[in-house]
């Protein structure tokens, strides 16, 4: 038994030296950030945090909330929903977290949301889903301040597709990709474009050599690639390698930065996709030029990534609400986030009521084939699709009176 | 510390191991229930506990009977999503719903049993390994588990019994809930083990052949303990499914059944408290390392061949050794 | 399901065997280690994917990818000596869970490392230049590089062939195989033979990793998703049997190959239908001798 207490006694007092010091007099706002530190999104999950922790020194240099600051309490989820969930619960059990921001996958940001609206505890996630928007998992303290994959596709779709052609789709057999391919398949209707075939792929696959001969033989015009992250990397790779670019156009619906590092140029040359942020937007957009200067200025002048830049306006518009608030206290702020306009980085966004999805821009954007000069020179955008409710589905579609 | 105090000290230790032995139940629930007021948070505590749960059933098959199984995600997993099922959809209560979750999976180790209990060794391993794997592929293409987004909405508020309403949202209270099942099950498992079946049990685990001679029916006795077993995963599931509202279909992944093997490693098995040990050290190093580094799963691999090289009993198991318990 | 000709089929075969040629490397090198030592190595994975990396490493110190095949197995190789000779060698006699759970542990060490030195993103690996052509196999066209690799494994296994069944280290091994206690009274030191073994499995395994990379990139986690897959390969043939990873890997890919075709959604659960079947109709795998590690 002495034993186990000496130890027990030991992990207290180094879980609690980690834990930050509270300021003496008014606790601090405390946002929890549970993002997978470890695994496949290590990188876009540690620019997340460095875009939540710019946007908490903006609020707090800026003076807080009347002299209150606010605290970031970064977690690492590892890309599993469960330990997502006990993050979650600890945050709000254990650290008293007023708000969480956070979540890097569907699976992930549906556990969090379910522990958070059983507490009443607001939630905004930053990564794209469907289903978060549905009445089932919908709740008062829910927001989704990233693109969901409707809209997407509806943007990519309507800009790459045109009357009569020949549409194909390696989809990633899990929510992402099919509902990916879901929102495809109704711009292509929409548009007169034919839908020529599906292959669905297990997520994780690192071998597409047994579907891209089928796809091939299916003569598509475009080929798009309902998947993420190391998936889409590898699937365009072993396309390209299987020298399908010369005769179809490749699309995908997001197109990351980290991705197209990863991979290169000769692999994502030739490729359009769609994206929630690309820094060069700051010529047409003067809250971009903003933010990009901030981020800079401190993280040794690189630019903001598109995922990183979602928490960075996920945290930065929830201050906002606080302060439009004038507290902390979550129903106050449920109501002002719920009804706020704001242009924290690429424009103006709110919330629809229904479900609480962020109206936002989506941008088109094609890979440069060229090792550029500069490592941020690596997308072009093609269009700017503006933020508008016909992206979204209808509230009655949800599942919403 | 000189040589004289030290032989006094340690015969007073060792006679407290001892009592710690033969009242294991009483003195296992015991030490749980000041648990949460040992750990950083009670989040942590309840993972302990029902990845306690979930390995003190696994260690039934594996420390006492000797048997390697790389499926018991299986259960754990069907438990889950049993009690998630039955608790999401069907809104049915919590008494109906863990006890049928025990009864499903059973059901499952059952079946798996009857399949996987003709090969041994590695290859028993591997069986359990490709069967639970199979069970991940249905439950993930059967509409209902929500696929890879995982169960959600399974929501047990409070708990409301004959003149008196646990409030499920308070972790202390969730911890205690949790708590009466654990040592239930833990009350459970030591009759089992007390029980001439117990015997023959252990019996199988050093000598088959020997077992099989004196006129035991090995098979029975491998197959029971199987479906036990489960039994046991399936409640620590369907009580992971209340204490995290949803089911992730990562609970059925072979990574879950290599993570109660570790922690079963970790701990000692063949040992009454091994398992709760393991899931103890496993977690709460995992999270607070965690905490202080984002390069935690180095530290993590670090301590893992450090225990494995110096304490091959596990850490409870070597704990008892040195103390000359048996 | 329109459209399936012959010609689909057999380039989807053809596929199928480039697939498996990965396969049947990992699985060689796995059956090899837990045929000789009865060692389960769980850390096969990691091995995988150091390999990778240090062929990207060599790459840049020598840009030919000749260089890289050859210095890679001996450098993943070199790291399996190290880890028998002071982490797994203190283990034996314990039984087999042990040196399970210590591999188990040093692959959470070897990825995290990669991870801090090379970051956690993953890294481009471009097919070399002489090979990123396709090549018309009488059922399409496919890919030339694929072609290589399935030209290597052929090689590697000719050479692994030959070194066991004809060369007197090899007949040490076999012996060893079957029974250590009676190599060791015949004064050979086992210890010295397993040493060499795992340093050749691993070496393997590294071989298997810088080949991939090519076709998919390299990553801190590409070890994870293959070590399951190389455990299946290495019981559907039968622990120990050379033959049986062979005839394992190469099954495995086809059927995972051809169920893309047919059945999509079950491709990554077909191996585990196979492993299933197998093993319930032949408890020791395909090749297996029984009471081998039972």
């Amino acid at each position: 038994m002495n034993i186990i207490r000496k130890w027990a006694h030991a992990f207290c007092a180094a879980a609690s030296l980690s834990t930050s010091v509270a300021y003496a007099q008014i606790p601090p706002i405390k946002i929890g950030l549970p993002v997978p530190l470890t695994g496949p999104y290590g990188a876009e999950a540690k620019d997340q945090v460095k875009n939540a922790e710019l946007a908490v020194k903006e609020f707090n240099d800026a003076g807080g909330l009347n002299g209150r600051k606010a605290e970031l309490l970064v977690r690492d989820d590892k890309l599993n929903p469960g330990e997502a969930a006990t993050r979650a619960l600890e945050l709000i059990e254990k650290d008293k977290a007023n708000f969480i921001v956070g979540g890097l996958s569907a699976a992930t940001q549906l556990a969090i949301n379910n522990v958070t609206k059983q507490r009443k505890v607001i939630y905004i996630s930053i990564s794209q889903s469907d289903v978060i928007n549905e009445s089932s998992d919908f709740s008062r303290y829910t927001f989704h301040e990233a693109l969901n994959p409707h809209m997407t596709t509806q943007a990519v779709g309507h800009y790459a597709f045109k009357k009569g052609m020949r549409i194909a789709f390696l989809t990633a057999d899990y929510a992402y990709g099919q509902e990916m391919t879901r929102g495809f398949t109704r711009v292509a209707k929409e548009m007169g474009a034919e839908v020529v075939g599906e292959l669905k792929h297990p997520l994780g696959s690192s071998d597409y050599s047994t579907f891209l001969p089928r796809l091939q033989a299916l003569k598509p015009d475009i080929l798009v690639f309902n998947n993420f992250g190391r998936d889409n990397q590898v699937s365009i790779k072993q396309a390209t390698d299987f020298g399908m670019k010369k005769s179809m156009k490749f699309v995908t619906p997001i197109m990351t930065y980290t991705s197209r590092l990863a991979a290169g140029p000769h692999v994502y040359e030739g490729v359009v996709g769609g994206t929630s942020y690309f820094w060069s937007i700051e010529d047409k957009t003067a809250s971009a030029k903003t933010f990009n200067d901030q981020y800079k200025a401190s993280n040794d002048g690189v630019y903001p990534s598109d995922y990183g830049s979602m928490a960075y306006s996920a945290v930065k518009s929830l201050l906002a609400a606080v302060k439009t608030a004038g507290t902390a206290d979550t129903e106050k702020v449920a109501d002002a986030l719920a009804s706020l306009k704001y242009d924290t980085y690429k424009g103006q966004q709110y919330y629809r009521a229904c479900d609480h999805q962020s109206v936002q821009s989506v941008l088109i954007i094609e890979s440069n084939s060229k090792e550029a000069r500069n490592p941020a020179d690596v997308f072009k955008v093609l269009q700017v699709v503006s933020g508008s409710e016909k992206l979204l589905r209808e509230c009655t579609e949800l599942g919403f009176k | 510390m000189n040589t004289q105090t030290k032989t006094l000290f340690i015969p007073k230790f060792a006679t407290l191991m001892q009592w710690v032995q033969s009242h294991r139940v009483f003195a296992s629930v015991l030490l749980l229930s000041v648990f949460p007021w040992l750990t950083p948070n009670q989040s942590v505590a309840i993972n302990v506990l029902i990845y306690g749960l979930y390995a003190l059933g696994f260690n039934l098959l594996f420390g006492y009977m000797g048997m390697l199984s790389f499926g018991h995600a299986a259960f754990l997993g069907v438990g889950a999503y049993t009690a998630g099922i039955l608790i999401a959809q069907y809104h049915l209560q919590w008494w109906i719903a863990i006890p049928s979750a025990m009864a499903v999976s059973s059901v499952v180790a059952l079946v798996m049993g009857l399949l996987a209990i003709r090969t041994r060794g590695i290859y028993f391993a591997m069986v359990t390994l490709a069967l639970s794997q199979c069970v991940y592929f249905l439950v993930y293409q059967f509409p209902a588990s929500g696929g890879e987004n995982g169960l959600r909405g399974v929501n047990v508020p409070e708990v409301v019994l004959p003149g008196l309403t646990l409030d499920l949202l308070n972790p202390t209270v969730k911890y205690y809930f949790f708590l009466v099942f654990v040592a239930l099950a833990l009350w459970v498992v030591s009759r089992i083990l007390a029980s001439p079946f117990g015997g023959v049990v252990e019996a199988v685990r050093e000598n088959e052949a020997r077992t099989r001679a004196c006129g035991f029916d090995v098979e029975r006795t491998k197959l029971l303990t199987f479906v036990l077993s489960g039994a046991f995963c399936g409640l620590a599931g369907a009580l992971n499914a209340i204490h995290l509202s949803s089911v992730p279909i990562e609970t059925l992944h072979y990574e879950t059944s290599g993570l109660v093997v570790m922690i079963c490693l970790l701990g000692g098995m063949g040992s009454f408290l091994g398992p709760f040990v393991g899931a103890a050290l496993f977690l709460m190093i995992q999270d607070v390392f965690s905490i202080w580094t984002e390069h935690w799963q180095l530290y993590v691999g670090i301590i893992f061949i450090i225990f494995v090289l110096f304490f091959p009993k596990g850490v409870w198991g070597t704990i008892l050794e040195k103390l000359n318990v048996h | 399901m329109d459209g399936i000709t012959a010609q689909l089929l057999g380039l989807q075969i053809f596929t199928g065997l480039a697939l498996g040629a990965i396969y049947v490397l990992l699985a060689v090198g796995l059956s090899l280690i837990f045929g000789m030592l009865t060692v389960v190595n769980f850390a096969h994975g990691a091995f995988f994917m150091v390999g990778a990396y240090a062929g990207y490493s060599l790459y840049q110190i020598f840009p030919n990818f000749w260089i890289c095949l050859i210095g890679v197995p001996v450098i993943t190789g070199a790291i399996g000596l190290l880890v028998e000779r002071f982490l797994v060698r203190p283990l034996y006699g314990r039984g087999i869970d042990y040196p399970l759970l210590l591999t188990f542990g040093l692959a959470y060490v070897m990825v995290e490392l990669v991870r801090m030195g090379y970051g956690k993103q993953g890294l481009p690996f471009d097919t070399p230049a002489a090979l990123q052509d396709s090549v018309d196999v009488f059922v399409g066209q496919f890919p030339a590089y694929r072609i290589f690799v399935i030209v290597v494994t052929a090689i590697i296994l000719v050479g692994l062939w030959f070194f066991i069944e004809k060369t007197s280290f090899g007949l040490i091994i076999r012996a060893g195989a079957r029974d250590p206690s009676i190599v060791r009274i015949l004064g050979i030191d086992i210890t010295k033979v397993w040493l060499i073994v795992f340093g050749l499995g691993t070496g393997i395994a590294g071989l298997a990793g810088v080949l991939s990379a090519p076709l998919q990139g390299i990553t801190p986690e590409m070890g994870g998703s293959v070590l399951i897959i190389s455990f299946v390969v290495t019981v559907v043939g039968g622990m120990g049997s050379l033959v049986g990873a062979v005839i394992a890997g190469l099954l495995v890919g086809v059927v995972e190959s051809l169920a893309v075709l047919f059945f999509p959604e079950g491709a990554k659960v077909s191996m585990f239908v196979i492993m299933a079947l197998v093993l319930l109709v032949k408890p020791q795998g395909l090749f297996g001798r029984s009471g081998l590690m039972s």
